[in-house]
C-alpha cells in the first residue's frame, strides 16, 4: 500500500540494534547504544514553570537527570497508565531519562528495510520519529533520543518572561 | 624572602621537568641529528632555564647555560652537526645543570665548588669554537677553569661536604614532593565526594535513632572521615592567590610609567589560599581595582609633595582568611573618595534623586560608585573611567558569591575590600518548603528571616495595587510570593514566613510557606531542558537522597513595576528615563503621582485621630507628632467640599526629608508604576512640576520639595 511513497529512506540511518517500548499503544525503540539503563520508577522532584514535557529531576547515582515525559512529547493521551519507567539515554553527552509505559524487547534490526514515517501521523510524532519499521505483527518507529529530549524545552519556555540578566562583560 | 624562596621551588620544579625532557630529546636527537622540532625544544628548555636563573641571580647557572644556548643555538641554524661527541657534551651539560640545581635546593644558592660547572662550560666554549682534532679530557680543563670563576667560591665555605650522590640521598627532593594533577581528575573528585558527603548525611539520618550501637559508631566515624576527606580534597582545588599576585608588579609598573605615578606596592598574604574557579574570576575585578587606585586614588608626585604626603604612593594588597571567606583588601594612600563630591556627582548623573541623596549616610554615598553609570573620572582616561567600573566589579564579584564595599577618608586613601566564599562546589543554603517540595535558596543571598502573624500580619502587609508589599523597618519590601512565582496557587493561612532576599541591586522578600533548617549542599548543574528557567540555580541531592532545586534569587526577584525600593525612582526632571511612581488621588478624581523613592511609608489614620496644634493638623504616630499636610489644598484645590464622618479613615503618605517626618494626606493610593515619564508645563503652580500621562491617563506631578516646604511656612506661622 504504500508503495507510492517516495524512497527517502536511504538517509535514515538504522541502528543495528533497537531498544524498544511502548508509549500509550505505540511501539518504539531507540538505538541501543543510546540507552544506558532502564529502572523503575524513581522519586521524582517536579519542575514548576518547566516545559510541560519534563516531569521533573531524578536522582541517578548523584547525577541529576531531567525526566521527559514521552507520552506529553508525543503530545498522547495521559489516560490509564501505571508507574512509568525510565529509559536512561546518553544524548549528545548527557544523561536525560524517557519516561515510557512499557519496556520490549531487544531487536536485532540488521538488514530490516526502514520506510518513511507516514505523513498522516501528528506533527509531535513526526518531530520525534525518524523512521518506521514494518514488521510482522507491529510498526516500529523508530525514536531520535536527540529530538525527544531537545524540543522539548521550546514550546513551553517561549511563554515565560526572560528577565535580562545581560550584565555586560568584565570592562 | 617567602616568596623568594616560593618562587625558587617553582624554578626548581618547572627546570627538573625540563631537563628530563631534554634529556629525552638527546638520546633522541642521537639518532635523528638534523631533527629541527627536537633541537628547537632543546634550545627552548635550557633558554627558559637560562633566563629564570639570570632573573634569580644564580650566575653559576646562567652563564653555564648561556654557553650551552649558544652551541645549541648553532646547532638549531644547522652550522653546527650533532654528533655522538657533542652530544655527549650536551648531556654533561644537563647533568651539570641538575647538579646546580640540586645544590640550589640544598643551600639556596648555586655555588657549590663540588660542581664543576666552568669545566663544562669551557668543554662548551670548545666545541663552539670548532671542532676540535681530539677532545680534551674535561679534568685537565677544570685545573685551569676553576680559578676563573666569578663566584667568590673560596668565601663560601659549604657547610656539608657535599653529598656524595645529592639524587640518592634521603630527604626526598622538591620535584617527588609535588604531583601535577589533571584538572578534571580534581573536579571529578570533588563531585565523587560531595556524593559521598551526601550518603553520609542519609545513613547518619537512619542511625540517630537506631539501637545497633556498633552501627552507630562506625556511622560517626564515617562522618568523621568523610569530612575530613572533603575537607582535603577542597584543599587540592585551593590555590594560593600569589598567582594572581605575581602578575601585579608588572601592572603597577606600567601603570604608573604611563599615569605619571610613583608606586610602592606591597603585598601580603601569597599563600592565602581559594579555590581555582573563584581565582580565575577573581582576576578581573583585582585587576580593576588596582587600576583605579593607580588612576583615580594615587595622587601624581607633585600634588602628594604638596599634601605634605611622601612622592611616592604606597599600594597596598592584603589577602587573608576570614570566617570561612577570603578577604582581598586593595588600599591606597591616595586622595581619598569624598562622599559629598561623589554624591554631587551621582546626582547629576542621574543615579539618584535629591530626595534619597538627602537621606544617604556618607556610607551609602560612597556605595553610589558601584551603580551603573558612575564614573568618577573627570577625564576619560584609557586606564580607567569609562563608565563601567565599579559596577562591574561588583557584579562580578557578586557573581561568584561575594561582595565588595570600600572604605575611604578624603586625602588619607581608600580601601576596598572583596570577600568571597572559599569554594563554589558545596554552599551553604537554607531550605524552604513549599506545597511539600523543599527549595535551597544560597545563604549569600539571605539577608534576614521575617515572620508574621495575627496583628502583626494584619499592620504590616499592605497590597498596594495589587502588589504585596512588606512594611519592614521604615521602608517598604516588595513580597513575592514563592509558590505563585513557580506557578502554584497560592495559600491564605494565618502567618507567613518572609525570607529577606537581595540579588543584585534588588532586595525583596520571598514568601514561603515552611523553613526548614541550613545545610551545606552540593550544587549540580540541571540538564538542557531546564537551562531557560530563570529562577533555579541548578539542583542539589538532600538527605534523603531526593532532588530539591536550588533557587536563583535574581530570576526570581520581581518585575520592575513592584519593585519599590530603595532604589532611586528618578524624579519628573529625569526626561525618558523609566520612572517609579506611586500614584494616587490628591482629592477625589484627582490623579496625581510622587516619586517611590520619597515614600518611606503608607498609613491610615481614623479621621478622628487628627488633632490640631496652633494652624497645622498632626496625629499621634510612632510615640511623636506626625504633622500632616493636606496634598489637595496645597496643590490648590478645595478641600472644604469633603466632610467626613468622624470614623472615616484617612489615607496618609509618610515621607522622611529635611524637615523630619511628616504625613501628606491624600485621598487614596491607586497603583505603583513604572514607566516612561514625558513631564509638561500643563497644570504647572505651586505644588505641582506639571502633569504627564501616567496609565493612559493624565496626572499631576507632585513638587513634594515645594509642597513639604510649606511645613516650614505653617510652622514659622504657628
Amino acid at each position: 500500500m504504500a508503495t507510492t511513497a517516495v524512497e527517502t529512506a536511504g538517509t535514515i540511518r538504522v541502528p543495528d540494534q533497537v531498544c524498544t517500548f511502548w508509549v500509550d499503544g505505540l511501539f518504539l525503540g531507540i538505538a541501543v547504544e543510546q540507552v544506558q539503563e532502564v529502572l523503575r520508577g524513581q522519586p521524582m522532584t517536579p519542575v514548576p514553570r518547566a516545559p510541560d514535557a519534563v516531569r521533573g529531576l531524578i536522582n541517578l547515582r548523584g547525577q541529576i537527570v531531567a525526566a521527559v515525559d514521552l507520552r506529553r512529547r508525543l503530545g498522547l493521551s495521559l489516560d490509564g497508565r501505571d508507574e512509568p519507567l525510565n529509559v536512561i539515554v546518553n544524548s549528545r553527552g548527557e544523561v536525560v531519562s524517557l519516561l515510557v509505559d512499557d519496556i520490549g524487547d531487544v531487536l536485532d534490526t540488521q538488514g530490516v528495510n526502514v520506510v518513511p514515517v507516514p505523513t498522516n501521523l501528528p506533527a509531535p510524532v513526526q518531530e520525534v520519529v525518524t523512521g518506521a519499521l514494518p514488521l510482522p505483527g507491529s510498526i516500529l518507529l523508530l525514536v531520535d533520543a536527540d529530538h525527544a529530549i531537545d524540543a522539548s524545552a521550546a514550546p513551553a519556555l517561549a511563554v515565560l518572561p526572560q528577565p535580562d540578566h545581560s550584565n555586560g562583560g568584565t570592562p | 624572602m617567602d616568596d623568594d624562596a616560593e618562587i625558587v621551588a617553582e624554578f626548581l620544579v618547572e627546570s627538573h621537568e625540563n631537563l628530563d625532557q631534554l634529556d629525552r630529546d638527546l638520546v633522541a636527537l642521537e639518532q635523528d641529528p638534523t631533527s629541527r622540532d627536537l633541537l628547537s625544544s632543546v634550545f627552548r628548555a635550557i633558554h627558559t632555564i637560562k633566563g629564570t636563573s639570570g632573573f634569580l641571580a644564580f650566575g653559576r647557572l646562567e652563564q653555564l647555560t648561556h654557553v650551552g644556548e649558544n652551541l645549541l643555538a648553532r646547532l638549531r641554524d644547522g652550522q653546527l652537526q650533532l654528533d655522538s661527541e657533542l652530544a655527549g657534551t650536551l648531556l654533561r651539560l644537563v647533568d651539570t645543570v641538575r647538579d646546580l640545581l640540586a645544590s640550589i635546593e640544598r643551600t639556596g644558592t648555586d655555588t657549590d665548588p663540588a660542581v664543576s660547572a666552568e669545566a663544562v662550560a669551557a668543554e662548551l666554549e670548545r666545541a663552539l669554537s670548532g671542532p676540535p682534532a681530539d677532545a680534551v679530557p674535561a679534568e685537565i680543563e677544570a685545573a685551569e677553569a676553576a680559578p676563573v670563576a666569578d663566584e667568590p667560591v673560596a668565601a663560601e665555605p659549604e657547610p656539608e661536604p657535599a653529598p656524595e650522590t645529592p639524587d640518592e640521598a634521603g630527604a626526598p627532593s622538591i620535584v617527588d614532593a609535588t604531583v601535577r594533577v589533571d584538572v578534571e581528575l580534581l573536579d571529578s573528585l570533588v563531585q565523587m565526594v560531595g556524593e559521598l558527603v551526601l550518603t553520609r548525611n542519609q545513613i547518619l539520618q537512619r542511625c540517630d535513632d537506631s539501637a545497633d550501637v556498633e552501627l552507630v559508631r562506625a556511622s560517626q566515624r564515617l562522618d568523621l572521615v568523610a569530612s575530613e576527606l572533603q575537607e582535603g580534597v577542597m584543599r587540592t582545588r585551593m590555590q594560593p592567590i600569589g598567582q594572581v599576585w605575581s602578575k601585579m608588579p608588572r601592572v603597577v609598573r606600567d601603570l604608573a610609567h604611563q599615569l605619571g605615578r610613583e608606586v610602592d606596592l606591597r603585598m601580603e598574604g601569597h599563600d592565602t589560599e581559594l579555590d581555582r574557579s573563584l581565582l580565575e574570576a577573581l582576576k578581573g575585578p583585582l585587576t580593576h581595582l588596582v587600576r583605579n587606585a593607580l588612576d583615580h586614588g594615587i595622587e601624581p608626585p607633585e600634588e602628594r609633595a604638596a599634601a605634605g604626603k611622601p612622592p611616592a604612593g604606597s599600594l597596598c594588597l592584603r589577602a587573608y582568611h576570614e570566617s570561612g571567606q577570603v578577604v582581598v583588601e586593595i588600599a591606597d594612600d591616595g586622595r581619598g573618595m569624598d562622599p559629598v563630591r561623589i554624591g554631587e556627582i551621582a546626582l547629576a548623573r542621574g543615579v539618584v534623586t535629591p530626595e534619597t541623596l538627602r537621606r544617604m549616610e556618607p556610607r551609602e554615598l560612597l556605595d553610589l560608585v558601584f551603580r551603573p553609570g558612575f564614573s568618577t573620572a573627570a577625564t576619560i582616561t584609557n586606564v580607567s573611567g569609562r563608565g563601567v567600573g565599579m559596577d562591574v566589579v561588583r557584579t562580578n564579584i557578586d557573581r561568584i558569591g561575594g561582595s565588595v564595599d570600600l572604605v575611604s577618608s578624603p586625602g588619607a586613601g581608600t580601601t576596598v575590600r572583596v570577600r568571597i566564599p572559599l569554594t563554589l562546589a558545596i554552599i551553604p543554603a537554607l531550605v524552604v518548603g513549599e506545597r511539600g517540595e523543599r527549595y535551597a535558596i544560597p545563604q549569600a543571598n539571605l539577608v534576614e528571616l521575617v515572620r508574621l502573624d495575627g496583628d502583626d500580619l494584619a499592620q504590616d502587609l499592605e497590597i498596594v495595587a495589587g502588589a504585596p508589599v512588606l512594611r519592614l523597618r521604615g521602608r517598604l519590601l516588595p513580597l513575592v510570593h514563592l509558590g505563585e512565582a513557580l506557578g502554584r496557587p497560592r495559600t491564605e493561612d494565618g502567618a507567613i514566613t518572609v525570607v529577606v532576599v537581595q540579588a543584585d541591586e534588588s532586595r525583596f522578600g520571598l514568601c514561603v510557606s515552611e523553613v526548614h533548617d541550613t545545610q551545606e549542599i552540593v550544587v549540580k548543574p540541571i540538564g538542557r531542558q531546564l537551562r531557560g528557567l530563570p529562577m533555579y540555580a541548578g539542583a542539589t541531592i538532600m538527605g534523603d537522597g531526593r532532588v530539591a532545586l536550588i533557587l536563583d534569587v535574581a530570576g526570581l526577584a520581581p518585575p520592575p513595576s513592584a519593585v519599590v525600593a530603595e532604589e532611586a525612582a528618578g524624579t519628573a526632571q529625569a526626561a525618558t528615563d523609566t520612572v517609579s511612581l506611586l500614584v494616587l488621588e490628591s482629592m477625589p478624581g484627582h490623579r496625581a503621582a510622587l516619586p517611590l523613592g520619597s515614600v518611606s511609608r503608607l498609613e491610615e489614620f481614623p479621621a478622628s485621630a487628627i488633632e490640631r496644634t496652633g494652624r497645622t493638623e498632626v496625629v499621634q504616630y510612632r510615640d511623636g507628632i506626625l504633622p500632616l499636610l493636606r496634598l489637595g489644598t496645597l496643590v490648590g484645590l478645595d478641600e472644604s467640599v469633603v466632610p467626613r464622618e468622624p470614623d472615616a479613615r484617612v489615607s496618609v503618605v509618610v515621607h522622611d526629608g529635611p524637615y523630619g517626618l511628616v504625613g501628606i494626606v491624600i485621598e487614596k493610593v491607586l497603583d505603583v508604576v513604572e514607566q516612561q515619564c514625558v513631564p509638561t508645563d500643563v497644570g504647572r503652580r505651586a505644588g505641582v512640576l506639571g502633569s504627564a500621562v501616567v496609565q493612559g491617563r493624565v496626572t499631576e506631578l507632585i513638587d513634594l520639595d515645594a509642597v513639604v516646604g510649606n511645613l516650614a511656612v505653617l510652622a514659622g506661622v504657628a
